[in-house]
């Protein structure tokens, strides 16, 4: 058997669409994913993300453009595309009604074990993914946590070529959040590629080698974690003034000192700038370090003063010049998706 | 209580730390077994539903205390006015209870298929390499089962109470026969609109405003001859009329060639037009 390692590009996606009555969950989506690594789609509830998850995942028919998963048409070749990916997300999910044992026993029978393999099977994931003392217990009854690993669990049953993780860490706790990620990197130095989708920056950070940023249905931004960083800031300083009544001053200063868009947030003494940027040559620190030594000099007394990674949020007003408020709502959107 | 458990164990002392080489060992990729046959699709989906019973036995509710009440009701209720007891009526009136409570519990169907989607399950069989109509042939068999029980509790009810078919063992086991064919393919109208409905309420909605003329508006309760031109029309060409005919013919020991022949090809009718109705928008999106 030849090495399922796979080379080349896993998806490549032109010009997709998709609409749901009114709202236009896809407006021309395109995706190169290489194979081999974690690819991140990043955005805000409602950009799509869930709409193109289901379309590269066979489930749904785009109404215009065309996508391949390893060279197949997800639509003239979508038994072919089944055979080799797997989805995860909030909407594909375990029967809970089953206890785990019984769910993987399922898959394991569907994908075409017989019965003592897929129990076999069942029980060896169930070991992995710590969960051997939870195997007889309704899923319905698992925490959040338990909950995600058993799903990725009856993903790579068939150790699929491409995994699909749709939203995998969203309402789950730090910790559980941390066992995904680790699942996640094993699965990718295994070979597999997967496609995440998430709401936050720096999950994708920490697991993407490229990251796509979508938004209203459309690929805005696209390239390392680095480049896109770079594109943005680094990061971002909140400032709280004393006196609202110098902000004008402050926020002029900063933008000198900056050269980098200031934001005034609604409350009268905040001000909000990125730092780190593609045009200076100094570090994000370095230039925060300097904002503060201006602002001393020129007598304005800052109360409260913090350095951060940019949010989606800045990442997204950054792209856009409009922040990453949810245009609709991703659960009408995905149920909607689900019809 | 529940989710106690849940938190409890999720905590110390079984915290859960990914270790890379159990992970690497279940990813290490085995020989891909080939794809089951549609057979063994469709048996390890019926699999599922009988799970589920076993899960949620309070499913079973429909299929039991439902009935029984069906049967007592009417027997009591039309028993007297109808024929000269409730004994005597019973003779004329269970087969036909038992069609209507059967044929009404198809509808459990078309909402458990939409809780299905709504909870999302439906979209990881999706996923799957398999035949496609398996999920849903599976599903049905499942409630194939609740239809037999559903029949036999109602036998039962009506054998207490004093129900006598002049067919036998025999001519009730081809009754029921004919109960659960005719069910097995009238299910497809309901996967059907479990698929295009929003929700549960409604698939619940649209399954009464047909279940109950089509079960109401037929030979079941009183005979035909009884009713005004216009209706008797309708009652005629109605498939529960043929069914209650052909399964009433069966369990008295006699034959209505001609209402079993009008009951498969309705069956057939069901299974052809919705059947092929629910895959085309099962496999659509």
């Amino acid at each position: 058997m030849s090495s399922r390692r796979s080379t080349g590009l896993a998806i490549e996606a032109e010009g997709l669409t998709r609409s749901f009555g009114e709202t236009r969950a896809l407006a021309g989506l395109d995706l190169q994913v290489p194979a081999g690594a974690v690819y991140g789609v990043l955005g805000p509830n409602g950009a799509g993300k869930t709409t193109a998850v289901r379309v590269l995942a066979t489930l749904l028919r785009p109404d215009g453009g065309r996508a391949r998963v390893f060279g197949h048409d997800v639509v003239t070749e979508a038994d072919a595309v089944r055979a080799r990916v797997s989805l995860t997300g909030q909407y594909a999910s375990v029967d809970e009604d089953l206890t785990g044992t019984e769910n993987l026993i399922l898959l394991g029978r569907l994908l075409g074990l017989r019965k003592p393999a897929a129990r076999q099977r069942a029980e060896q994931l169930l070991a992995a993914f710590g969960l051997t003392e939870a195997a007889g217990r309704q899923v319905k009854k698992y925490s959040g946590g338990m909950r995600r690993r058993i799903d990725i669990a009856a993903s790579i049953l068939n150790t699929p070529d491409l995994m699909f993780l749709d939203e995998p860490t969203t309402g789950l706790d730090p910790r559980s959040r941390n066992q995904v990620w680790e699942i996640v990197r094993a699965v990718v130095a295994h070979g597999t590629t997967v496609l995440l989708t998430t709401q936050y920056l720096d999950e994708a950070d920490k697991l993407a080698s490229r990251i796509a940023v979508v938004d209203h249905g459309r690929v805005i931004a696209e390239g390392t974690p680095g480049e896109l960083k770079s594109s943005v800031g680094t990061g971002t300083v909140h400032l709280r003034l004393r006196d609202a009544s110098v902000r004008p001053e402050a926020e002029r200063l900063l933008r000198t000192v900056l050269d980098a868009p200031v934001q005034l947030e609604p409350d009268p003494v905040a001000i909000t700038a990125r730092v780190g940027g593609a045009g200076s040559d100094l570090d994000a620190g370095a230039q925060a370090a300097r904002v503060l030594s201006e602002l001393s000099r020129a007598g304005i007394v800052v109360d409260d003063f913090s350095l951060g990674q940019p949010s989606l949020d800045e990442v997204f007003l950054a792209l856009t010049d409009h922040p990453a408020a949810p245009a609709e709502d991703e659960r009408d959107e995905t149920l909607e998706a689900a019809r | 209580m529940s989710s106690d458990i849940a938190t409890s164990t999720g905590r110390a002392p079984t915290v859960y730390v990914p270790s890379t080489e159990a992970l690497a060992a279940v990813l290490a990729p085995g020989e891909r077994p080939s794809r089951p046959s549609p057979l063994a699709a469709s048996l390890a989906f019926s699999w599922r539903a009988v799970l589920k019973i076993k899960h949620v036995p309070e499913q079973l509710f429909d299929v039991t205390a439902f009935p029984i009440i069906m049967v007592l009701m009417f027997t009591y209720l039309f028993g007297g006015a109808l024929a000269d007891s409730p004994r005597d009526y019973l003779q004329f009136f269970l087969p036909g209870i038992m069609v209507t409570s059967v044929v009404m519990i198809t509808m459990y169907t078309g909402v458990g298929l939409n809780t299905d989607i709504q909870k999302g399950v439906f979209d990881r069989f999706r996923t799957l390499p398999v035949w496609r109509p398996a999920a849903l042939v599976g599903m049905i068999v499942g409630d194939v089962l609740r239809y037999v029980l559903a029949a036999v509790v109602i036998l039962a009810v009506g054998l207490v109470l004093g129900f006598r078919p002049d067919g036998g063992l025999l001519g009730v086991g081809a009754g029921i026969g004919l109960l659960v064919v005719f069910s097995f393919a009238f299910s497809w109208v309901w996967t059907f609109f479990g698929l295009v409905l929003r929700s549960e309420k409604s698939v619940m909605g649209v399954s009464m405003m047909v279940l109950f003329p089509l079960t109401f508006l037929s030979n079941v309760f009183v005979a035909p001859s009884t009713m005004p031109g216009w209706l008797q029309a309708f009652v005629k060409a109605n498939p529960i009329t043929h069914l209650v005919s052909s399964v009433r013919a069966a369990m008295s020991g006699t034959t209505d060639a001609s209402a079993m022949t009008w009951t498969l090809l309705w069956s057939a009718f069901f299974l052809v037009v919705f059947g092929t109705l629910t895959m085309h928008r099962y496999n659509r999106r």
